[in-house]
């Protein structure tokens, strides 16, 4: 079996699942935010259930549209928290606890390997860079969920993909993953558990990881996972305040898929306007002048990525034309980040830092386009009217990329800066 | 049940930030959701929809985001069914979860045009275009699926469930 079918079975007291097989599976964590659990609270009311399955398992994360960016807004976060105040959920976090819900979850061990983990919320696919299954599904599974502790799932197909060869300079995860969803469409692993393996992500650090499983979904894939090794347990055995399980893929495994990349040959990339899919070599893209840079979000606002947009932005000052935002991802981030002194970096390049937030990723606010402008970010969508007008423009790359673009003016590598 | 409405054309990889762009989220009330409907694919589909219209895309349909708000949001603004060449999980689970009637099928989203009138068979999954006069059938629905539809719906379901508990 596949470590996604281990994980299932062993969630639903079974030896063995097949894919296709339809099964009720026990889930660990569910997760829902300020947009999607407005709806799941008022269709949890409806089934007439008393109380939660468990209300130390269930994380309501307002991190969306706040800090709440309009009264429309604050009245959906208030309904998180008064939801968690009336069923006593202790994985509520309030602005200033809280921080994007795909980092801050792994960050504080709430999610493990071994788990089974339910989110309405589509990027909830990133704890997969745990060795969990996780997947994301809509409000009306996560009411069903919180009430039951259980979810149905259709046991996927897994494709397996293997990263060999060495990392190009100012290649990073994020390449990886828009390389793969540009060789295999936006469609190219529906319904599938893509597996990500190999020498390249046997080194690959937490932080690239979760940023390769975060975008499993814009190949259309029910999660992305990568096996459990040395490196999580590094960063599991500090944040873990339950037990976890370890899972692997047997060798004899029969995936539907196999796709290997040979990672000498992939360079630093960027998915341009309106899909995921729509990807090309950075060196490609050079006359595309831009107007915003974004370094964040769930895809990339972890330490990681801080530190290398900080390198290429250090010692130079964002263009003239161009306004940068800088988004940690979590407070613990935030202050990290702080005491290394990459905030002082980014300021005295004259990028402005926000509060966690997903905000403008998905056209919230904190930095939304008007018509006809044109950003590079480090986020994981660029459909049409992704961060703003329906008639603005949205590149996707990495951070050292976006970084080296928010000082040209234009779309650009490290490279160009003599780095 | 039978499903006959006028039909609205739309292409590949229809995202949900198309179907309900994100600037409305700050909102679940259906009824303000269906005034944007498809507005970032069709800025004037919100006016020109009708109630009983029936969507009819290609492949990927509801890709990106896990808004339930999307199928919301086209429920609301009277569209009875979508057709489909496919549609991504999420969105797939979701109208399942809330009852909007879906149908895959790769000929009868080639084999349709805009503004045919078209006629389901929800149960049979029998597609007539009755202005062209082809037909055409969408793949079976799993049965856990058509139990959650006989049920009336996920909550209906889940209810149910914890009753016989």
């Amino acid at each position: 079996m596949t470590i996604t079918e281990k994980i299932l079975a062993s969630h639903c007291n079974k030896k063995e699942v097949h894919p296709g097989e339809l099964i009720n599976a026990k889930v660990d964590v569910i997760l829902a935010n300020d947009i999607t659990a407005p709806i799941a609270i008022k269709e949890f009311e409806k089934i007439g259930a008393k109380d939660v399955f468990d209300k130390d398992r269930i994380a309501l994360i307002p991190d969306h549209f706040a800090p709440q960016k309009d009264i429309k807004a604050a009245e959906q976060c208030k309904m998180l928290r008064d939801f968690s105040h009336k069923h006593g959920l202790s994985l509520y976090f309030e602005v200033g606890r809280m921080g994007i819900e795909h980092a801050l979850l792994p960050e504080q061990g709430i999610v493990l390997p071994g788990d089974v983990v339910i989110g309405a919320d589509s990027h909830t696919c990133t704890y997969g860079a745990l060795g969990a299954f996780a997947t994301g599904v809509g409000s009306t599974d996560v009411a069903a969920a919180m009430a039951t502790g259980e979810c149905w799932f259709k046991v996927p197909e897994s494709i397996k993909f293997i990263y060999y060869g060495s990392l190009n300079k100012w290649v990073s995860g994020k390449d990886l993953i828009l390389h793969t969803i540009g060789d295999i469409g936006v469609d190219g692993a529906l319904y599938m558990a893509m597996e990500f393996t190999g020498e390249v992500i046997d080194k690959l650090s937490m932080d690239s990881r979760l940023t390769m499983c975060n975008m499993a979904i814009e190949a259309g894939g029910k999660s992305g996972i990568i096996v459990p090794d040395k490196i999580t347990e590094e960063y599991v055995k500090v944040r873990a305040k339950r037990q976890y399980h370890f899972y692997n893929s047997d060798n004899d495994t029969n995936y539907a898929r196999i796709i290997e990349y040979d990672c000498s040959k992939i360079q630093p990339t960027v998915a341009c306007p309106s899909l995921p899919s729509n990807t090309k070599p950075v060196n490609e893209l050079s006359h595309i002048t831009i107007d915003q840079v974004v370094i964040g979000s769930c895809t990339n606002g972890r330490m990681e990525d801080l530190r290398v947009a900080a390198s290429v932005v250090k010692g130079r000052k964002v263009n003239p034309n161009v306004r940068m935002i800088v988004f940690p991802a979590t407070q613990l981030i935030y202050k990290q980040a702080l005491q290394e002194g990459l905030i002082e970096i980014f300021i005295d390049a004259e990028a402005v830092v926000s509060t966690p937030t997903c905000g403008p990723c998905l056209g919230g606010h904190m930095g939304i386009l008007a018509r006809g402008e044109r950003a590079i970010a480090t986020t994981n969508r660029n459909f049409v009217g992704r961060m703003g007008h329906p008639e603005s423009e949205v590149y996707l790359s990495n951070p050292a990329v976006a970084a080296a673009s928010a000082i040209l003016g234009r779309i650009g590598s490290p490279e160009e800066l003599g780095l | 049940m039978k499903l006959q409405g006028k039909v609205w054309k739309f292409g590949d990889d229809i995202d949900t930030d198309a179907i309900i762009p994100a600037r409305y989220l700050n909102t679940s009330n259906p009824e303000e959701l269906a005034r944007h409907v498809m507005e970032d694919a069709d800025k004037e589909f919100p006016n020109k929809v009708k109630r009983g219209d029936i969507l009819v895309a290609g492949k990927n349909f509801g890709c990106g985001s896990s808004r339930e708000h999307a199928p919301i949001a086209i429920k609301a603004a009277g569209i009875q069914a979508v057709i489909a060449k496919s549609f991504a999980r999420i969105f797939y689970r979701n109208a399942f979860n809330i009852g909007l009637p879906i149908f895959e099928s790769e000929d009868a989203s080639q084999g349709i045009s805009e503004g045919d009138i078209v006629e389901i068979d929800a149960d049979t999954g029998r597609i007539d275009n009755l202005t062209t006069k082809k037909t055409f059938t969408a793949k079976p629905i799993p049965p856990f699926m058509q139990e959650l539809i006989a049920s009336g719906g996920l909550i209906e379901w889940t209810k149910k469930k914890l009753e016989k508990v």
